[in-house]
């Protein structure tokens, strides 16, 4: 796993459906590692995959025209169970960003977690890139979380994100170590806390 | 100012807001299993760190368990690896396991309210996305990631933005034959699956008070859904009676002084929601879903919309415009942290009393831990079901997830108490239709999706 995200510039793979949940990204049934590595090779399994293990041909990650280190996704990316297997299983397959117009909120924050940088954008804007990756597989986006815009085919857009995951991204740094350092505020948050 | 219920507990366990970031959160009570536990022992032992706080933690044995002849080995060898590891990891840091075999084991979300670990004013998480099923009692309760279960052994805290607020209103009596999940599957529907995304939503109104604890929890376990980080319920005397003498509820004096606070845990007049929905409860039938998220749900009376997405009627094998009732059904499961609790069973239990499973239809009834199923048995609700044919299994998530022993097979029909429809859910290509356990009863007797009004 990178621990730090900045610049990332590269052509896309576009998931052009809604509400992929995570049952989708990683089904249950490949949830059964104690470890975070691996789980790239399931990655969309059943949409990726007959029965049998052969590829379907039709899925967009079977295209070989399609590569890169960024995702495209329609809104509401990201839905359902809680996994962390999923952000695990799409930084696995070689992804650093995401992009959709609208994350769900657990998915958001572990991909957070794990330098995977979600990307969202208007829907308007969404559809462009769509349309120009669709139109042109090669076509490159380009993604800057320092002044956080997201630029396809000379058009840009700014994205969103709080100035305290956005240090973390751009150093490496880590929430749990953050938290580790106020341990005597929590300890002395919990002498006077009962819960209620 | 006024204060919503969620900011009086949020505002109680906030340690310090970061500038143009997030809060840091403290956590009352987590709960692990062993799917999205493993690796956050991992990490702590990378970083050569301690469990802060281990009484705090309770663990479980679900997802990967077997239902069936859970006295022998796992015999899948991952899931027996995985599920060993969480004794190993419990033992080490010394945190209590419910693990196969305990008679508390079961679903994290069924036993914690069961055991009395889930109170009111708390805040409680889970690596899972249905701990909102805690937020019933009045708690602010929601699912977290594998890096945040290791943020929170490490440090009982967690770096959280304070979500938006919404309220949602169901006001009068209900109709006959509709259940909380009818409630909830309605609501959904209403705003679909992503319509309380980055909000927190506290469930209010007549018809919500009028239910008891079983259903509250329903309701609030399917409030992620709808995309919200979590749902609850203001407590009230239902929820004083349902945690009054059990295992860890507070005793003595502790309880008075408990339940004083607890009295104050509810949205002052005026207090401001971002955003506030009214439902009619008389609006609401029967639910069922027919599509590949839970949003896309009808009454079982309607027919399936058109202009549903395409690929989703494929998968599902279903028609726009059709009735979905008297759709054949393959399997009838009746279980989940949605629907596993004995008012579940209970309910089930009284309407097939006396009648007998349809030839075409097999009906696993998973109960959601070793206490509702020891109730089961010992008022007979495991007799009743023998002799409809029903098999009642052993506790755990069962064929809520395909990922046990438990799977729908490709291409049939499964009527499910559980909270998920997604393509796959159930094992690969399964197809899952979504209700309540009177609707999944209904049709374990008669064989198809049937409308419980006609019935009862």
């Amino acid at each position: 796993m990178s621990k730090s995200i900045n610049k990332v510039s590269s052509t896309a793979v576009p998931v052009h459906l809604e509400n992929i949940d995570t049952d989708q990204i990683i089904p249950a049934r490949f949830l059964k590692a104690t470890t975070r590595e691996g789980f790239g090779d399931n990655l969309f399994r059943d949409w990726r995959y007959n029965s049998d293990g052969s590829p379907k041909k039709d899925f967009i990650l079977n295209n070989p025209t399609y590569s890169g280190k960024i995702l495209v996704a329609g809104k509401n990316f990201g839905c359902g169970s809680s996994r962390e297997h999923a952000a695990w299983a799409i930084k696995d397959a070689g992804f650093d960003v995401v992009v959709s117009s609208f994350f769900a909120d657990i998915f958001k924050n572990n991909a957070l977690n794990n330098f995977l940088l979600p990307v969202t954008v208007s829907e308007a804007f969404l559809q462009q890139i769509f349309a120009a990756v669709e139109s042109d597989p090669k076509t490159t986006i380009a993604v800057d979380l320092e002044s956080q815009t997201i630029t396809v085919n000379g058009k840009s857009e700014s994205f969103e994100i709080n100035n305290y995951k956005k240090t973390c991204l751009l150093n490496g740094y880590d929430d749990i170590d953050f938290l580790l350092s106020l341990k005597p505020e929590i300890e002395a948050f919990e002498r006077k806390h009962a819960a209620i | 100012m006024p204060k919503t219920l969620f900011e009086k507990i949020w505002d109680r366990h906030v340690i310090k807001t970061i500038d143009d970031g997030p809060s840091v959160l403290y956590i009352d009570r987590h709960f692990i299993h062993e799917v999205t536990s493993p690796q956050a022992f991992k990490g702590l032992e990378k970083r050569g760190i301690e469990v802060f706080r281990p009484k705090q933690i309770v663990a479980t044995a679900d997802h990967n368990v077997p239902t069936l002849d859970q006295h022998l080995p796992i015999k899948e060898e991952l899931s027996r690896i995985q599920v060993q590891a969480l004794v190993e990891n419990t033992k080490k840091h010394d945190i209590e396991l419910y693990g196969l075999g305990h008679p508390y084991q079961g679903i994290v979300h069924v036993i914690g309210p069961e055991l009395g670990v889930t109170q009111p004013g708390m805040t409680i998480v889970c690596g899972d996305s249905h701990t909102s099923t805690h937020g019933a009692f009045g708690a602010i309760a929601f699912g977290i990631g594998t890096s945040e279960v290791e943020m929170v052994m490490a440090t009982q805290c967690l770096l959280q933005s304070k979500p938006r607020l919404m309220r949602i209103n169901v006001e009068g009596a209900l109709n006959k034959g509709v259940t909380s999940k009818d409630i909830i599957l309605y609501i959904i529907a209403q705003i679909s699956a992503s319509g309380a995304t980055g909000y927190f939503v506290e469930y209010a109104g007549s018809a919500i008070r009028s239910l008891s604890m079983e259903g509250r929890m329903t309701i609030c376990n399917m409030s992620i859904e709808m995309g919200a980080r979590g749902g609850m319920i203001a407590p009230d005397q239902t929820t004083f009676d349902y945690i009054k003498g059990r295992e860890f509820a507070p005793k003595g004096t502790e309880w008075e002084k408990k339940l004083a606070g607890w009295k104050e845990l509810y949205s002052d007049e005026g207090a401001k929601f971002d955003k506030e929905i009214t439902i009619a409860a008389a609006d609401i039938e029967p639910m069922i879903t027919y599509g590949t998220n839970p949003g896309m749900g009808i009454a079982v009376s309607g027919q399936i919309p058109t202009g549903t997405d395409p690929k989703s009627l494929a998968y599902m094998g279903l028609e726009a415009g059709a009735a979905i009732k008297g759709k054949k059904v393959d399997y009838v499961f009746i279980g989940s942290c949605t629907n596993s609790r004995i008012e579940d069973l209970r309910l089930v239990a009284s309407f097939v009393k006396g009648r007998k499973k349809a030839d075409n239809v097999e009906v696993w009834i998973v109960p959601g831990s070793k206490q509702v199923e020891q109730q089961a048995i010992k008022e007979g609700i495991d007799k009743v079901f023998a002799e409809a044919g029903f098999l009642l299994r052993q506790p755990g998530c069962s064929a809520c997830l395909g990922m046990n022993e438990d799977k729908i097979p490709a291409g049939k029909y499964c009527i499910s108490t559980s909270n998920r429809n997604f393509e796959g859910r159930q094992g690969p290509n399964a197809r899952t239709l979504l209700a309540s356990p009177l609707t999944a009863a209904v049709a374990a007797i008669t064989g198809e999706v049937a409308d419980i009004r006609e019935f009862i």
